[in-house]
C-alpha cells in the first residue's frame, strides 16, 4: 500500500511517501493509522490529533471506516488552504 | 472546459480574450483572480508581515478535484465555457494565485458560476499554503468562513 504525507503532516512524519505492509485484517482508514502510528514517533505526532487530519483513498476524500486493500493510494493531510 | 495546474504565472487578459473570442452565443464572462497577500490573517495591523508563501499540492488528486468542480458547476448552470488555473510553488506578496472563469449567455450564471467555483476550490482542492515570515514559516490553517462559504452551495 502507497501511503503519502503532505504539509505538516509530512514534516511531521520526515517522509512524503511510503510503501507499507500493514497486518492481515487492516481492511478500514482507522485501522492503517492504528499501524502507521506504531512506525515511529514522527509518524504518532503526526496523527495525534486525527480531528485536524484529512484522508483520501485512491484520490478520492474519505473517512476513517473507508475501506482500504493493498494496492490502494492513501494520502494524509491537513484541512486544505490554497485559492 | 479546462483546468490547469501550473508553477508559472499566467496572463488574465489572454485568457478573457481566448474566452470570448469566437464564441458570439457568450452574453457574459466572470473572472477571478486570487493574489497573495503580504500579512497573515485576517487584519493587516495585527498580522506579521509575509515575505513570501510556498503552495504544495497533491499532483493528480488536485487535477481530479479541480475537474470534478469544474463539472459540478456546468451542472449547476448553463455555461458556456469554464477555466480553474491554480499556481504552486513560491509566490510573494502581489502575485497571482489562482484564476476561476465561467462564461454564460446570461450574467447571473457567470457570476453565480465563478463565486461557485473559488468558493468550492478552497476547501476542497488539495493545496496547503505555508507562509514564510520573520518568525518562521507557518501552514496556514483553514478557515472556518471559508468552510461556511462553501456550504452555502450545498
Amino acid at each position: 500500500m502507497k501511503v503519502l504525507y503532505f504539509a505538516w503532516l509530512k514534516a511531521r512524519t520526515g517522509i512524503g511517501e511510503e510503501m507499507v505492509e500493514p497486518p492481515p485484517g487492516t481492511d478500514t482508514v482507522g485501522g492503517l493509522v492504528e499501524f502507521l502510528k506504531t512506525r515511529s514517533p514522527g509518524h504518532a505526532a503526526a496523527f495525534e490529533t486525527l480531528s485536524v487530519v484529512r484522508v483520501a483513498v485512491n484520490q478520492d476524500y474519505a473517512g476513517l471506516d473507508t475501506p482500504v486493500r493493498p494496492g490502494d493510494e492513501v494520502a494524509f493531510f491537513p484541512p486544505v488552504t490554497g485559492g | 472546459m479546462a483546468v490547469r495546474v501550473q508553477r508559472e504565472d499566467f496572463d488574465p487578459g489572454a485568457e478573457l480574450a481566448g474566452f470570448s473570442s469566437g464564441k458570439t452565443s457568450v452574453g457574459g464572462i466572470c473572472l477571478f483572480v486570487g493574489l497573495v497577500r503580504d500579512y497573515m490573517g485576517h487584519d493587516p495591523r495585527a498580522g506579521a508581515e509575509v515575505h513570501a508563501m510556498t503552495l504544495e499540492h497533491y499532483p493528480g488528486m488536485t487535477e481530479r478535484q479541480l475537474e470534478a468542480i469544474e463539472a459540478e458547476a456546468r451542472a449547476r448552470w448553463p455555461l458556456e465555457d469554464a477555466l480553474v488555473i491554480h499556481r504552486h510553488g513560491r509566490l510573494e506578496p502581489g502575485e497571482r494565485i489562482v484564476l476561476v472563469a465561467a462564461s454564460s449567455a446570461h450574467r447571473d450564471a457567470a457570476f453565480e458560476a465563478c463565486r461557485f467555483l473559488i468558493d468550492w476550490l478552497k476547501t476542497k482542492a488539495p493545496f496547503w499554503k505555508v507562509e514564510h515570515t520573520q518568525d518562521g514559516d507557518a501552514w496556514v490553517d483553514a478557515r472556518e468562513s471559508d468552510e461556511a462559504a462553501a456550504k452555502r452551495w450545498e
